[in-house]
């Protein structure tokens, strides 16, 4: 196997702020230090990129030394918390936004898709979509002819080919994007997280697609997702990054655990003010202060047994005046982050003025739930379910983990899949046939 | 060295933007099918939005005419030459549309196609080439226009004479298509950074319009502005247009090749800042 992608202390510079106001006093700085023959002293002062941390410059290293090697037909998975630079890297390496540092060397055709049916015309029909559309990713007219019948085919809306997409229903018209760009035929394909929207079928449909791809046709796929569960089936090969930092690369395996670590790692408790955090949902009118995962004697723990008892205990402080509190806690799927089960508790109907502080405990009392990794969910809301006074935590604490030990019977088959998501009890009645054979038997 | 040769060989290398000169003209070669599909999706596009669609393309030239024909042939008694005012109007009015509509809609374009350049990587000039293409069908539909007009008023009996200078027709459209484009994306490029600049856009196509020989003829022109009029590349030719198409006002070759050599100049520089901005521009829009 040869290389196909090879990057080489990749590093990437943003100016955070109102951004296309670049005064012209800053460009003759610039220019200055250059005539002279120094470094750009906005590069300086560039600093790691920690959201949570208000920096003291205005630059930040979005990406910062990055280093990677990608193998003909490997699946190379990306994944990190939220800004952690996986979609400025996807941008880099198709050629939409260019690195201040380092090189990318490719080899063959790279498509790529941030984003299913890019410059699709409302007013225009399926079929001339299709064309568009697959020369937008680069394909030829002669391609895309070729193509045409098996592209229309896989989308399923023959019927309506001749219709203007804005007519389409939404599931129709990410259908037939997908259609299209499953017929590249880009020796590299970069996909993002494309995954978040559309149904689970659809979900499957494209994550089994990209393995045709990679297994059958011998193409290299780079994919960047939140998803874990989908990473995990799909990808051979992690990167994690973290805040524009290479955190760790290796096996899928390997990674996911020391992933998880981090995620834990991220003291959730006032020390570390979560409470703080801008770039939340909500305006800041309240916010977690602490988010504690405790078992039925009171200690932190992220595994549990089948049917055990879990405490989520959470704090939380007013920031603006606000009528009512409620709490959410849910557990989410890890392969569609559908919700599985949710509880929804009134926590006070009275005014909340700033500066008001409390805790409140949800005890899920029996986890009915399949073994499997389950990410968490918490949100507080006002008690008009006003957006504006919100927080919500999705991607904050690490999944909660569900052991598939003792007598439960069900995981054994597929030791890596969830086998569904609830434990139902069930009850087997072997009919008379069975017993009959039985009886023989034994007389054999 | 030997290990340097089980180097693969790489096709493509992404490195940070440095120099001016790094172009991609052969990516816009190799991308020219999707150049005529955006060409296609404009012409139909206008095509359906609108129930009167192209004829609002009529509509423009002519409500232009007849404003003109008052205020600047009635009212302030500017001479055209001794050429019905109808047709000297429009016919300047449509030549210098063209160019202007080039000129205003290639300007925007990284402000207008941002979501695409964000998503997805095609040489970026394949965006502006392509409006100055799909503007030529509604210069087409206004040529049918005044060409209709000319016919109308030839057969009254006016002082209207075409001739074989039409032929230069087709040359004059690329100067027109190379300015507007060139002057456009210069404009584009640097809006990315200096966003007040589009502002000054329409504002400018307009002032320039009066340095232009569209409401007067070059020969009711003082000596004192002439030489100004004259620096100014679309003069010579909108005055071409003219005179091939009424056998009004001049025709001189030495102007008509200031013209080309300057369309050269600013659309060479229009494309060396265009693909500089390209590469960094998602970082400022």
């Amino acid at each position: 196997m040869s290389q196909v992608i090879k990057v080489e202390g990749l590093s990437k510079l943003y100016r955070l702020g109102i951004v296309g106001r670049r005064t012209i006093s800053e460009d003759v700085n610039r220019l200055w230090a250059k005539i002279r023959g120094k470094e750009d002293p906005y590069m300086k002062v560039g600093e790691t990129n920690v959201r949570s941390v208000s920096g003291k410059s205005d630059y930040v290293w979005a990406l910062k030394n990055i280093n990677f090697e990608v193998k003909d037909g490997e699946r190379f998975g990306i994944i990190g918390k939220n800004g952690a630079g996986k979609s400025t890297l996807l941008k880099i390496l198709s050629r939409v936004a260019s690195p201040t540092k380092g090189s990318v060397r490719l080899k063959g055709r790279v498509a790529s898709l941030l984003e299913v049916g890019t410059g699709f015309h409302p007013e225009l029909t399926g079929r001339d979509n299709i064309f568009l559309n697959g020369s937008i990713l680069g394909m030829t007219q002669t391609e895309i002819k070729k193509k045409f019948d098996s592209i229309v085919d896989f989308s399923g809306v023959e019927r309506y080919i001749d219709t203007p997409v804005k007519r389409y229903s939404s599931g129709m018209y990410v259908r037939l994007a997908f259609a299209v760009a499953a017929h590249l035929e880009p020796e590299i394909l970069i996909v993002d997280e494309v995954l978040a929207v559309g149904d689970a079928e659809f979900q499957k449909k494209c994550l089994g697609k990209m393995h045709d791809v990679s297994e059958k046709e011998g193409r290299t796929v780079l994919f960047v997702s939140h998803n874990l569960q989908a990473i995990k089936n799909l990808c051979q090969k992690i990167l994690i990054l973290d805040n524009g930092e290479m955190f760790t690369l290796g096996q899928t395996e390997e990674s996911l655990k020391i992933y998880n670590e981090l995620v834990r790692g991220t003291k959730i408790d006032a020390h570390t003010e979560i409470g703080n955090i801008t770039n939340r949902r909500g305006s800041g009118a309240i916010r977690f202060t602490s988010i504690e995962i405790l078992d039925s004697s009171g200690s932190k723990r992220y595994k549990y047994d089948l049917g055990e008892s879990v405490r989520f205990r959470v704090s939380y402080k007013v920031y603006k005046k606000m009528k009512g509190l409620r709490l959410i806690v849910a557990l989410l799927s890890g392969l569609s982050r559908e919700c599985l089960t949710l509880a929804y508790h009134k926590l006070t109907d009275v005014e909340l003025i700033p500066g008001d502080s409390g805790e409140a405990e949800v005890e899920f009392t029996d986890l009915n739930i399949k073994p499997g990794e389950y990410p968490l969910y918490f949100e507080l809301i006002d008690g008009g379910h006003n957006s504006n006074s919100k927080d919500v935590i999705d991607d904050l604490t690490a999944p909660l983990i569900i052991k598939g030990t003792g007598s439960y019977n069900g995981t054994s088959f597929y030791p890596d899949k969830p086998s569904g998501y609830f434990s139902t009890e069930t009850v087997l009645n072997l009919n008379e046939i069975f017993k009959d054979e039985a009886v023989i038997r034994k007389a054999l | 060295m030997s290990k340097h040769l089980a180097e693969p060989e790489w096709t493509l290398e992404i490195k940070p933007v440095s120099g001016w000169l790094n172009f991609h003209i052969k990516d816009v070669w190799r991308y020219r099918d999707l150049l005529l599909m955006f060409v296609r999706r404009d012409f139909v596009a206008v095509y359906k939005q609108t129930i009167l669609g192209p004829f609002w393309f009529f509509l423009q030239p002519i409500l232009t005419t007849i404003t003109f024909t008052i205020v600047f042939g009635n009212i302030a008694k500017i001479p055209t030459d001794g050429i019905p005012p109808i047709l000297f109007y429009m016919s300047g009015i449509v030549s210098w549309n063209y160019f202007a509509d080039c000129l205003t809609r290639t300007s925007s374009t990284f402000v207008a196609n941002a979501n695409i350049f964000g998503k997805v990587y095609f040489p970026r000039l394949v965006s502006p080439l392509s409006n100055v293409i799909s503007l030529l069908m509604k210069f087409g539909i206004q040529m049918v226009l005044l060409t209709g007009f000319i016919i109308y008023f030839k057969s009254n009996g006016s002082n209207v004479n075409p001739n074989l200078y039409i032929l230069l027709t087709p040359y004059l459209i690329f100067l027109m298509g190379g300015l507007g484009l060139g002057f456009g994306i210069i404009v584009s490029s640097l809006t990315t950074k200096y966003r007040d600049l589009s502002f000054l856009v329409s504002f400018g196509v307009q002032l320039l319009m009066y340095a232009t020989p569209v409401i007067y003829p070059l020969s009711a022109l003082p000596d004192k502005y002439k030489w100004l009029v004259l620096a100014n590349p679309m003069t010579a030719i909108v005055d071409t247009f003219r005179y091939a198409f009424l056998g009004a006002g001049s025709f001189n070759i030495e102007n008509l090749i200031y013209s080309t050599i300057f369309m050269f100049v600013i659309l060479s520089i229009g494309v060396v800042v265009f693909n500089r901005v390209e590469k960094t521009f998602m970082d400022t829009v």
